[in-house]
């Protein structure tokens, strides 16, 4: 029987190797059906109108890989506890990588296109993202004109949303159709920058030294950081300095530093993709093993401490703030959240994991609030969202499209994990 | 006036800071010259410029950190560093690693520069410059073949589970469980694994100890590593191009590889040494690199064989103290202008400052040879 069928096969093989013409044949049908199938595939290009899909845009490649792995499964275990589903409507979940193994970052590049295939996607109603706020800055203006809705769990340049905080124009110039499209569940640097100088002037630091990785997030907020200096008595030596994050080390810069009087504490606007780690070995290297780092929120990841090597940290004291609660000191719907996840990836999650989660929570209920497929309605029902039980506690959003959530916390690292200090908003 | 408004500025105690910038430049700059010493000896045969050399180096230095954590020579996990075992992972290092680079520098010249000898000159440059892509997208993958160990102390364990298949595993304080861990002294070591493109952390065997406490300086063990390795090898260098046979064929085909061939000299055996020779001299440079600024990436090849190839130019290309003197020079000029005119500008000054001796002395400060360059 077998053998009957071998030979069958076999001679079915010979018989249309043998004949040309009917692979011709086949070909031309097996295109006929494809352009079939195209032509009807655009046809029907409002798609299902049962279906809505929610596109995320993190860096997938590089460093921040590790961050944004725990951002992407907080936001699958929001979408999984509804089963996919919000009142008539399937979601649909897509997670786009905004950035290029060669670059090791988000890359402008990739930003517009996840950008661009959301606009054009009639399908897509929420952009969950992206994580940086130099990314923010190129795809808000595109999404903007086509009324998608942005929620970032992890952007905190204040000129994405708050008038007079930002550069000159901001935010005015990522609204071009007039209407608020950028949203954020994470506080926005501003309190970041504020509450960073009141740490430290709570630790006795009397003066500081400010470096920063010269990108949006980075000068932005360690500008801030100088700005708030003043109010908290720290005197800030020399000018705020730019690094190059394409040199590989900074001895030189932390040696002359050291040598015209060192400072209390060096303060580093960046994120551990441009160069915190090297920033903090090279402080060991030049000799100020004593002075204290601080660091924003773009360090609060493991990627960080690796970066750097987690010996490092027995010379070195690294103060790190961050928007929100660190997963372990989180209560209710947060503690809630970070022990699920513990349970079904066997392991804590980074930092922002929880705004991943809230950030879809959030879009599933402007879904739900608007009812209906429809990229205005969906906006103005997330903008109008009040009371939301979030993990860090009820709060709103306000008419700029920021959280009303104000709560800010310090942590350090010990044992090659960061370990909670204080909460900065109560100090 | 100004020389007035000078001195006060130095009697005011800022000599401190231009010395110690001295120092951390010489540090730096002999790592550049070492890397140079392979960019300007095969240019000085046969007139080509090896842009992969600066990615061969970043090959050496993940070769070097492959080494260390297969001979679990990281340091971590030891109750006390002992110091047999850091000198022992040094000289494994300072003897394998430039035996790689030799080896791959040379199947390098074989492979892809060989059969292009008598090309148009262009052809082996465009080649140099696709083997640089090959070697860097090498490293990437290399990057994340290697998983990261991590520490978590004993006092930090609270459950230790065998399991069936003969792996321990652990869970920690804080409720995370970990599989396939591993006992050392100090507690379990867990191995993670790393974005490919993210910089990795470098065991720092060194450390990081002042050798001249007390003067207001600093000059660490690490900086007399650095110096302690690479001048005895240029020395050596030198020695071995000006008295040995070799040498002398060296110099012969670099001044006239035709005339050498007529005098019986295997002119790719030559090149072939040379190119070992360069590879190696890499390899020693990733080591002492890794060593001292403990960071390593693959991209780190691009940029510091940027600065290698400059100082090569700098120095006069093809001209064996003149690359030393151009890797000197750039790392003092670095190392000045981050304290005089800022970090982000350093290396826009070190490019102005090559363009502008290029305009009064376009063979380079050491260079006379006049032939037509690429």
């Amino acid at each position: 029987m077998c053998r009957i069928i071998a030979l069958e096969k076999n001679s079915r093989r010979r018989f249309i190797v043998k004949s040309p013409k009917r692979i011709v044949c086949a070909s031309i049908l097996l295109l006929g059906l494809a352009l079939t199938a195209g032509v009807v595939g655009c046809s029907g290009a409002s798609g299902d109108p049962n279906k809505i899909k929610i596109i995320s845009s993190f860096p997938r490649t590089g460093s921040a890989k590790g961050q944004s792995d725990t951002i992407v499964n907080g936001i699958r275990m929001a979408l999984e506890e509804v089963d996919y589903k919000v009142g008539d409507f399937t979601i649909e979940y897509l997670d786009r990588d905004d950035a290029t193994a060669g670059e090791g970052k988000w890359t402008p590049e990739r930003e517009t296109a996840n950008a661009d295939e959301a606009v054009k996607d009639p399908d897509v109603m929420v952009y969950i993202g992206p994580y940086n706020s130099g990314a923010a800055k190129v795809s808000i203006p595109i999404l903007n004109q086509a009324n998608v809705l942005m929620i970032s769990p992890a952007v905190t340049w204040p000129g994405m949303t708050k008038p007079g905080l930002g550069d000159e124009g901001e935010p005015d110039i990522y609204r071009p159709s007039g209407r608020i499209n950028f949203t954020r569940v994470v506080p926005a640097d501003d309190i970041q920058g504020s509450l960073s100088a009141k740490w430290a002037a709570s630790m006795g630091v009397k003066k500081v030294y400010i470096l920063d990785d010269n990108e949006v997030y980075g000068k932005g907020i360690a500008t801030l950081f100088r700005e708030s200096c003043k109010d908290y008595g720290i005197e800030v030596l020399g000018s705020q300095q730019s690094i190059d994050m394409k040199q590989n080390e900074f001895r030189s810069l932390m040696s002359s530093i050291k040598s015209s009087g060192p400072p209390d504490l060096i303060y580093f606007g960046g994120t551990s993709q441009t160069k915190a780690g090297q920033i903090a070995k090279d402080m060991v290297a030049a000799g100020m093993g004593d002075v204290k780092l601080m660091l924003p929120d773009g360090c609060y990841e493991q990627a960080f401490i690796q970066s750097a090597g987690a010996d490092l940290f027995d010379t070195l004291k690294v103060y790190v703030t961050f928007g929100g609660l660190p997963p372990d000191m989180l209560e209710g719907n947060g503690k809630e959240f970070v022990e699920n996840y513990r349970k079904k990836y066997g392991r804590t999650p980074e930092g922002y994991a929880i705004y991943g989660y809230e950030a879809a929570k959030v879009a599933l209920m402007a879904i739900e609030k608007a009812g209906k497929k429809d990229r205005v309605a969906i906006l103005e029902a997330c903008l109008n969202i009040k009371d939301f039980p979030g993990a860090l506690g009820v709060w709103s959003f306000d008419e700029n499209g920021d959280t009303t959530n104000k709560v800010m916390s310090g942590s350090t690292i010990e044992n090659g994990e960061f370990k909670f200090v204080a909460r900065l908003d109560e100090l | 006036m100004y020389a007035c408004l000078l001195f006060a500025d130095l009697t005011a105690g800022t000599w401190q800071k231009y010395f110690q910038a001295s120092l951390d430049g010489l540090s730096m700059g002999a790592l550049f010259a070492l890397i140079a010493l392979g960019y300007t000896m095969v240019y000085g045969i046969i007139e080509l410029i090896n842009f992969a050399h600066g990615d061969l180096f970043m090959l050496g230095t993940f070769f070097a950190l492959s080494l260390l954590l297969a001979f679990d020579l990281t340091g971590l996990g030891a109750a006390h560093t002992s110091t047999t075992s850091i000198v022992f992972a040094c000289a494994l290092m300072i003897l394998t690693v430039p035996l790689f680079t030799a080896i791959v520098n040379f199947s390098l010249d074989r492979m892809v520069y060989k059969p292009l000898r008598h090309a148009s000159r262009l052809a082996p440059l465009v080649s140099a410059i696709g083997c640089s892509f090959v070697f860097m997208n090498l490293g990437l993958f290399w990057n994340s073949q290697l998983s990261e160990p991590r520490l978590i102390t004993a006092d930090r364990v609270q459950e230790v589970i065998p399991q069936p298949d003969g792996s321990t595993q652990i869970v920690t304080t804080d409720g995370n469980t970990v599989s396939n861990v591993r006992k050392v002294e100090a507690g379990w070591l867990t191995y993670e694994t790393v974005p490919a493109a993210s910089d990795r952390s470098f065991p720092s065997l060194l450390p990081n100890r002042n050798l001249i406490e007390g003067s207001g300086l600093r000059f660490t063990i690490k900086d007399s590593v650095v110096i302690g390795v690479t001048v005895p090898i240029m020395i050596l260098l030198t020695m071995f191009v000006k008295l040995t046979p070799m040498g002398k064929a060296m110099r012969a085909t670099a001044q006239d590889p035709t005339a050498a061939r007529l005098m019986g000299i295997n002119v790719d055996r030559v090149i072939g040494a040379t190119f070992m020779i360069g590879g190696a001299l890499g390899g020693v440079a990733s080591v002492i690199y890794s060593l001292s600024v403990t960071t390593i990436g693959y991209q780190m090849g691009f940029i510091n064989g940027l600065y290698a190839f400059t100082a090569a130019v700098l120095g006069g290309i093809g001209n064996i103290p003149g690359a030393v003197l151009g890797g000197l020079l750039i790392g003092l000029i670095r190392s000045y202008g981050s304290v005089t005119i800022g970090e982000t500008w350093t290396s826009a000054l070190v490019f102005a400052l090559l363009i502008i001796i290029l305009v009064f002395k376009p063979t380079g400060l050491l260079g006379a040879r006049t032939r037509e360059k690429v």
